[in-house]
């Protein structure tokens, strides 16, 4: 088959300076004990700055099992993980890591060992028995950056407890890498952080355009960097270029689907094993997924950093983020963006592998249909374990939920 | 025994005697985990109430929660929703796992049984920040619950509370080295009525009626030789007490435990006459934690382990609720522990109900039979 020029035109130029970077990164991540540096292990939501600041090398298991997930591999791995005793309806991406340690197998032989571990656990419990394995596996020192559960607020004594810990992380981080740590190096990383942080915001922002130039599953590719290298002036560079890459599709009028009717709002992980299939089985009845709740994770808490005092609000703004919060929490922000987006339908992805992200979705799902007047739909997965997907399944459903968005009509537009 | 049959009553319908309570004019808090600080509850002259869920048809619960949720949380709001709990008060949602997390929003929202608290307590639980922590969110806690009420928790009534929970805690410790001790002098199942129902029960009555079980006890004929293999059941919680008797046709004996409704509520004793909220906060931080909690990557092991040795336990069954996510990622190094100190162990995985009978006996008969 040969591509059209219409799909050649909506190829993004910046994913192949995406994957440059990515693989820059994972090789100055598997190399790190040649240039003396140290290796940290750190979950996706974690306070990664001061670990730049120190000129540690932050990896992030959960980007690794993104990769595992989409390179196909998380079935086989899921199930050497449950041959050593762990559960099938245990976190894919936990269980693939945890084989993955233990024979260097996944898409680039397995990451680079860890001179230490930094669990926070704002987006699950699950990273902290996580951690704990890996603790054990590795024997090196693990840091819990314990983030208590804001059901409606965060509470005062919380803030002190969040507060104490930084100063806590910082002696871990001073004692194993035996320097000081530098606040003024801190500040400008926090800076670069936050700079990232708002041009991935911009990023995404820019979906809010009819036509969208980009879907929720660039989103997920893109992701990357700001999950792995944020703090840095690389995701500010890459980012203002894919910013400048949005506005040129947008003047160019390319859209990221042809003929964009509807357009709809992601919930939770992707499936990273069949985001292909699911972005174009949705493409082929003219819907464009234009925004998610799980990229948006990445610069939700905004709000909450001050620029001139990056480490000290940081604390706010780590456990604020839209995993550690109450389902109505959530909620507030899913109509924000279904507002945004002008969205007309939600797919909220029921994710087996990740059950505080997806116990409370039925209450979502109710709210949103009664507050916005929206259909929604629930697709059952575990995100990167592909042995329990059913395309046929999912597609039937996808098929009776279009047909509802259909009939409904797209929010601005007619019924086509 | 008179006073045993009142614990297996009691156990067997928590509701009803809840229901006299709350005929009293006391108010009656439900509460699903053993971090629950009980103790500022009673002290408030409020009744503590540890619930189960239900085990019949949970179905009305669908609607909120996906199939892939633990029969605990689904029970839970299906006994809520249904009905079931309208002799409450009030609710307390100690901060667990991930489940319980999301079923404390599910219920704020969607339920109403009056007073409501989230006490999100350190996950971590071996720094000082954490300790401090801990103690500020009791404190919290007791004072949500003077507003809500309209009343004062004083420090003597805090430490009136301590007392009566220290009685009950080391009771229950010592009629469980009782068992270990003399397994033929009670069976298993009635043992764990007690501990349940101890849960249960009027606290100020509970404390003198275990005093009194404890001297009938005391007075019991050793059984004779100890039949059966000596056993020790690991897990989040056991509302079965069929199990037990299984366990006991099966040629077993369970002479320890580490659960959620066992060893979990009662170890650890509280400091009395000090500033009583840091004497529950140290209790709660010292206690052997449940594998949502974290001391150190190892702590489960090492005290699984020693306790399992203490008692002379030739063999551990693992007992969990399906899709139990901190008790499931735990189980394959606990095993391998276990291993190490050469004590084979086995793991039933159980939903709302047991699996068939025979089933069950066949394979915790295998088990035993190979100790
Ligand atoms: S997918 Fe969910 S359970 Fe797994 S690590 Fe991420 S937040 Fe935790
Ligand atoms: S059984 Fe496990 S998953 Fe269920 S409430 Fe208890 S700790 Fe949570």
């Amino acid at each position: 088959m040969s591509q059209t020029d219409a799909e050649k035109k909506r190829k993004f130029r910046s994913a192949k300076r995406m994957r440059e970077i990515m693989t820059e990164y994972y090789i100055d991540a598997k190399t790190a004990g040649q240039s003396g540096k140290k290796v940290a292990w750190i979950t996706s939501g974690g306070p990664v700055e001061p670990l730049i600041a120190m000129d540690v090398i932050p990896v992030y298991p959960e980007n690794y099992g993104a990769m595992i997930g989409a390179s196909h591999m998380g079935g086989d791995l899921c199930a050497k993980a449950e041959a050593l005793g762990y559960s099938t309806d245990l976190c894919s991406y936990a269980r693939a890591d945890i084989a993955c340690a233990l024979e260097n197998g996944g898409p680039i032989g397995g990451l680079p060992r860890p001179d230490m571990l930094v669990c926070c656990n704002n987006i699950c419990g699950t990273v902290l028995k996580w951690y704990e394995i890996q603790a054990r596996l590795f024997n090196v020192p693990l840091f819990i950056f314990d983030t208590p559960f804001c059901h409606v607020d965060f509470a005062d004594e919380a803030r002190r407890y969040v507060r104490s810990q930084l100063d806590e992380y910082i002696a871990f981080l001073e004692g194993i890498c035996k320097t000081k740590f530098d606040h003024d190096r801190a500040m400008e990383v926090g800076r670069l952080s936050l700079k990232g942080q708002r041009l991935w915001q911009d990023v995404l922002d820019a979906a809010a355009h009819r036509p969208s130039p980009m879907t929720a599953f660039d989103a997920f590719f893109f992701l990357a960097l700001i999950v792995t290298l944020r703090g840095t002036q690389k995701v500010v560079d890459f980012y203002t270029e894919l910013l400048q890459e949005m506005k040129d599709r947008v003047e160019q009028g390319i859209s990221a689907v042809e003929n964009e009717r509807y357009r709809l709002l992601w919930d939770n992980l992707p499936v990273w094993y069949r985001l292909k299939w699911l972005s174009d089985t949705f493409a082929s009845h003219g819907a464009c997924l234009v925004a998610d709740t799980y990229t948006t994770a990445w610069c939700g808490s905004m709000k909450y950093i001050d620029e001139n005092n990056f480490i000290e609000s940081m604390a706010e703004a780590y456990t604020r983020i839209y995993l550690n919060i109450g389902v109505d929490e959530m909620v507030k922000t899913i109509f924000e963006m279904i507002d945004k987006y002008e969205v007309d339908g939600l797919v909220m992805h029921s994710n087996r592998s990740c059950k505080p992200y997806s116990f409370g979705q039925y209450d979502i799902m109710r709210m949103v249909q009664e507050k916005k007047g929206i259909p929604c739909m629930m697709l059952e997965s575990h995100m990167v374990d592909e042995r329990s997907f059913s395309e046929s399944q999912a597609s039937t459903r996808i098929d009776a939920f279009m047909e509802i968005v259909r009939q409904r009509g797209s929010r601005t537009g007619t019924a086509l | 025994m008179e006073i045993l049959n009142e614990f297996i009553e009691v156990a067997a319908n928590p509701a009803a005697y809840a229901a006299k309570i709350k005929a009293s004019g006391r108010p009656v808090i439900g509460y699903y985990c053993s971090y629950t600080p009980e103790e500022i509850i009673h002290a408030a002259g409020m009744h503590p109430m540890r619930l189960f869920g239900s085990k019949g048809d949970t179905g009305i619960a669908d609607r909120h929660l996906q199939a892939y949720c633990c029969s605990l949380v689904r029970g839970a709001l299906a006994e809520s929703l249904s009905g079931g709990l309208d002799y409450l008060s009030g609710t307390v949602f100690p901060h667990t796992c991930d489940s319980i997390q999301r079923l404390s929003d599910i219920w704020r929202l969607n339920t109403s049984h009056g007073f409501f608290a989230d006490v999100v307590l350190p996950v971590k639980l071996n720094t000082e920040s954490a300790r401090r922590y801990m103690a500020d969110v009791l404190d919290k806690f007791r004072k949500e619950l003077e507003s809500y009420f309209h009343l004062t928790i004083s420090d003597e009534d805090l430490n009136a509370s301590i007392r009566t929970y220290n009685a009950i805690r080391g009771s229950l410790k010592e009629i469980w080295e009782l068992k270990s001790h003399n397994p033929g002098l009670l069976s298993g199942s009635d043992l764990s009525s007690i501990v349940r129902a101890s849960m249960v029960m009027d606290r100020e009555a509970l404390k003198d009626d275990l005093r009194s079980l404890l001297e009938e006890l005391g007075e019991g004929k050793p059984s004779g030789e100890a039949k059966g293999k000596r056993l020790m059941l690991v897990g989040n919680v056991c509302d079965h007490p069929d199990v037990y008797t299984l366990i006991e046709r099966s040629g077993g004996q369970v002479v320890w435990d580490d659960l959620c409704t066992g060893s979990r509520y009662f170890e650890g004793m509280m400091e009395e006459g000090s500033d009583p909220i840091s004497s529950i906060a140290d209790r709660l931080f010292e206690r052997q934690v449940c594998p949502a909690k974290h001391k150190s990557p190892t702590a489960r092991g090492e005290h699984i382990t020693a306790k399992a040795r203490e008692h002379g336990v030739q063999g551990v069954v693992f007992l969990y609720l399906k899709f139990c996510d901190p008790h499931s990622f735990d189980y394959p190094y606990l095993r391998e522990y276990l291993e190490r100190a050469g004590i084979p162990s086995m793991l039933l995985e159980i939903e709302d109900r047991l699996p068939p009978e025979g089933q069950l006996l066949t394979r915790i008969e295998t088990f035993t039979h190979m100790l």
